[in-house]
């Protein structure tokens, strides 16, 4: 009976043991859905496995990737994007410019901000690539840098134009992907520029954040993205991780519907906004010292607006508000006018843990100044289905504007006039109009600042709170980055540090 | 005999597969919401999900035609033994499933083998002399095991196994030893139970007058055991053993999340909340058909352990 025991147990529990030693590992919270960059590329693009046309430094400031220069024609509609000469796929076979023309029609062809942009055609023009356009659209190149426009070689797609396997032209190279929760690379020898300096590399989703923090603090773990406050404040003191950390243009918003009878006056979403104490709110939930006075963090320099007057916390001054629009305190303490309560439901969704209990502060905050909030934490595709058929009043959302390192592509789709994850029942042509002027490249710092102040004024949401990004990295390597734009973490650069 | 028994599962396995099936496919069309939103969630993540991008699934996957059409696809798949291809990844049902069924089985496999070696053992020994020391601390152990909670066990290990004494990976898959310490974690839950279960049922048999006979004739405690003992505790472990195991394959989403292992339970969660229809539709037939196989299973095992209803 023993020696049969020992040996399932070993049979269980034997793999060929793998040597750890020489291997960075790399936790993060997203899984892998695929090999497709539309639902995986933000892992592959970190990963450093393939490239896009154009990279984007911690700044915002447009880099050459597999593009090395490109130039625009003086009526705007047409660009030109000199290829990167020398650059060979995982596969073998040579970057071309028909290669990359197929991989950004793949790319346009799903849902996306690519296929936002005015793009009329994507053609090879001998060793270059043309891009036409029907309206003047500034922000492209820093359109092609998002993750969702990586460049795979032909072989990697199939007929319908899905990727099916990840095929780049990184500096590492996929050996093996094991979705949802794990991939392994190695250091692509034949790489354009400068090779990677480790060997080898994995990369693990793991959805608790709980069990990322303990993977950094037993070393497990060389680069730990994405940590709960709780664990940053206790890893800051943990020997041999060092916590890194980054303003990233992420903010917390709330969502409002300027078309609903109680919000459709400025003032009544001014008031609301005063009701908000967003210091409290981001030292208790988020732990962040501050909340956000204006949509844009200061990291976002362009378009952060110094002087603008920074939205405050009154209750009073709220309170003062609404009873000039006409709103009385009922039996109960929410507010009446007509017969009608201001009673409002507040979607949100548990996907980012902090928002259901932003939520559930947001409402004890409203019901201060007399408006009762439902909320409603359910999948984050509700709110556009509610945005779509006007059924929402407010939404609590934690919006990205960087997807791309030019906001201007996120202003352009939630604010001009509204989208899905922005703007609702809100129309201000002379912001519309600035807005669309900018993307089309007129107009530079005067005019980012007016259209701020616009919506500053106005409201069509509620800024919250700023997000942080942060990392835990292990003081055995060095050369790793956090960036804001959550392009890289400087993988490729990392290398070990010699005792 | 048995191989009338097996012919009964066969056939239910049959009907299992097709209830499964249809009732899968109905309980997906009743949930709320608009399933091209919800897939496109699933797809590109869950804040960039937009009206268009809805659209464009839609017009993708055909969302429009009538859910009968939908049904009679599958079934005509099924016939041909493909399970289709998710939503999703749009790779092949089968090819996910079986990586993520793969890791739960072998997690659960190894949890309940770790319980097996430290819970029915343990009983037993508590059994033979009930209500001695060892019966009242096990009584004491395991009823403090059963109150921990499944992830507080598991960070309770990590930190003392992983953080204080560095000997294993804290969390992680694709290297042998990531396994021990979810294992672990799962089966001190289960031989917390199985000791129990081992000890009321050995505590009956050593009870019982056969047993005192075979002490008057002079066998030892260890060859009353083995002759005796394990036998006929041996039915009622068998079917509890399998009990526990659909239970663990099941249900170890918790510790599969805590450790980052894959699993099944994790995957048919994500698989409903992005309304992949065909990769539920497979996770639920294959987690049937394996409930049924399992029964058959136990079932021949407990007639090779006590063939008396054979023979009656």
């Amino acid at each position: 009976m023993r020696p049969f025991l020992t040996l399932t147990l070993a049979t269980l529990f034997a793999s060929p043991a793998l040597a750890t030693e020489g291997v960075l590992d790399v936790v993060a919270p997203f899984e892998i859905k695929g090999a497709d960059p539309s639902t995986s590329g933000n892992i592959m693009i970190k990963m450093e496995l393939a490239e896009t046309l154009v990279n984007a430094d911690p700044d915002g400031r447009l880099t050459s990737g597999l593009a090395t220069e490109w130039q625009v024609a003086d009526d705007g509609l047409s660009w030109l994007f000199r290829l990167r000469p020398g650059v060979t796929f995982h596969d073998g076979t040579p970057l071309t410019a028909q290669a990359v023309a197929d991989a950004l029609a793949h790319a346009r062809a799903k849902p996306g901000l690519l296929d936002t942009a005015p793009i009329t055609a994507i053609a090879p023009e001998g060793e270059d690539l043309r891009i036409t356009l029907s309206q003047p659209f500034a922000p492209l190149p820093a359109f092609l840098s998002e993750y969702r426009a990586l460049i795979y070689a032909p072989a990697a797609y199939d007929a319908q134009g899905n990727a099916t396997q990840v095929i780049g032209t990184g500096p590492y190279r996929l050996t093996r992907m094991q979705e949802p929760l794990r991939l392994e690379a190695e250091r692509f020898d034949g790489y354009w520029g400068q090779p990677a300096r480790i060997a080898q590399v994995t990369y693990q989703a793991v959805g608790r954040a709980e069990t990322r923090a303990l993977l950094a603090e037993s070393g497990d773990a060389d680069y730990v993205f994405n940590l709960d406050p709780a664990s940053v404040a206790r890893l800051s003191g943990v020997a041999g991780v060092e916590v890194l950390s980054v303003p990233v243009p992420r903010s917390l918003l709330v969502k409002v519907n300027a078309g609903h009878p109680a919000l459709s006056d400025p003032q009544a979403r001014r008031a609301l906004s005063l009701a908000i104490d967003r210091q409290g709110l981001a030292q208790a939930i988020l732990r962040y010292p501050t909340g956000a006075d204006q949509l844009f963090p200061p990291s976002v320099a362009d378009w952060h607006v110094e002087g603008l007057e920074p939205l405050a916390h009154d209750p009073e001054a709220a309170r003062a508000i609404l009873a000039d629009l006409g709103w009385q305190p009922g039996p109960d303490g929410i507010l009446t006018r007509d017969g009608e309560r201001f009673a409002l439901t507040l979607t949100t969704y548990p996907d980012r843990p902090e928002l259901p209990l932003s939520a559930a502060v947001i409402q004890q905050m409203l019901a201060q100044i007399g408006v009762e909030v439902t909320i409603d934490s359910t999948n984050s595709s509700e709110i556009p289905v509610r945005h779509a058929d006007g059924t929402l009043d407010l939404a609590l959302l934690a919006r990205n504007f960087a997807l791309v390192p030019d906001p201007i592509g996120t202003i352009l789709t939630d604010y001009a006039p509204g989208g899905d994850w922005g703007a609702m029942g809100w129309q201000n042509d002379a912001f519309t109009a600035l807005i669309r002027d900018l993307a089309a490249g007129q107009g530079g710092q005067d005019q980012r600042d007016q259209a701020m102040a616009m919506l500053q004024a106005d409201l069509p949401v509620i800024p919250v709170a700023w997000y942080q990004q942060t990392a835990a990295v292990s003081t055995g390597v060095s050369g790793a980055v956090i960036d804001p734009f959550e392009r890289t973490i400087g993988l490729s650069q990392m290398d070990w540090v010699q005792p | 005999m048995i191989w009338r028994a097996l012919g009964y599962r066969a056939a239910q396995a049959g009907v299992v597969a097709f209830l499964v099936g249809v009732l899968t496919f109905l309980m997906m069309q009743a949930l709320p919401g608009d399933m091209a939103f919800r897939i496109a969630a699933g797809r590109y993540g869950y804040d960039m999900v937009t009206a268009d991008a809805a659209a464009a699934v839609r017009a993708e996957l055909g969302l429009d035609r009538p859910a009968w059409a939908a049904f009679m696809v599958w079934l005509g798949d099924l016939g041909r033994l493909d399970l289709g291809v998710s939503v999703i990844s749009g790779r092949p049902v089968w090819d996910e499933i079986r990586h993520q069924m793969g890791a739960s089985l072998h997690l659960a496999g190894a949890a309940l083998l770790l319980s097996a070696l430290i819970g029915p053992p343990l009983g037993i020994l508590a059994g033979l002399r009930a209500g001695g020391w060892l019966d009242r601390g096990l009584l004491v152990l395991s009823s403090g095991l059963r109150a921990v909670p499944q992830f507080l066990m598991g960070l309770i290990l990590i930190v003392l196994v992983s953080i204080q004494l560095s000997w294993l990976p804290a969390a992680g898959h694709g290297r042998a030893e990531h396994i021990i310490l979810p294992a672990l974690t799962l089966a001190l839950g289960l031989a917390a139970v199985s000791a129990r279960m081992a000890r009321d049922a050995m505590a009956g048999v050593a009870a019982r007058p056969f047993y005192a006979f075979g002490r008057w004739k002079g066998l030892s405690e260890g060859q009353m055991l083995r002759r005796h003992g394990l036998r006929n505790i041996g039915v009622a472990m068998v079917t509890f053993l399998s009990l526990q195991f659909v239970m663990l394959v099941e249900g170890v989403v918790v510790v599969e999340s805590i450790f980052g292992w894959p699993g099944i339970g994790h995957a048919l969660v994500h698989a409903i909340f992005g309304r992949d229809v065909p990769m539920v539709q497979g996770t639920a037939l294959l987690l049937g058909l394996g409930f049924v196989a399992l029964n058959a299973l136990t079932d021949l095992l407990t007639r090779l352990i006590d063939p008396r209803e054979i023979r009656a």
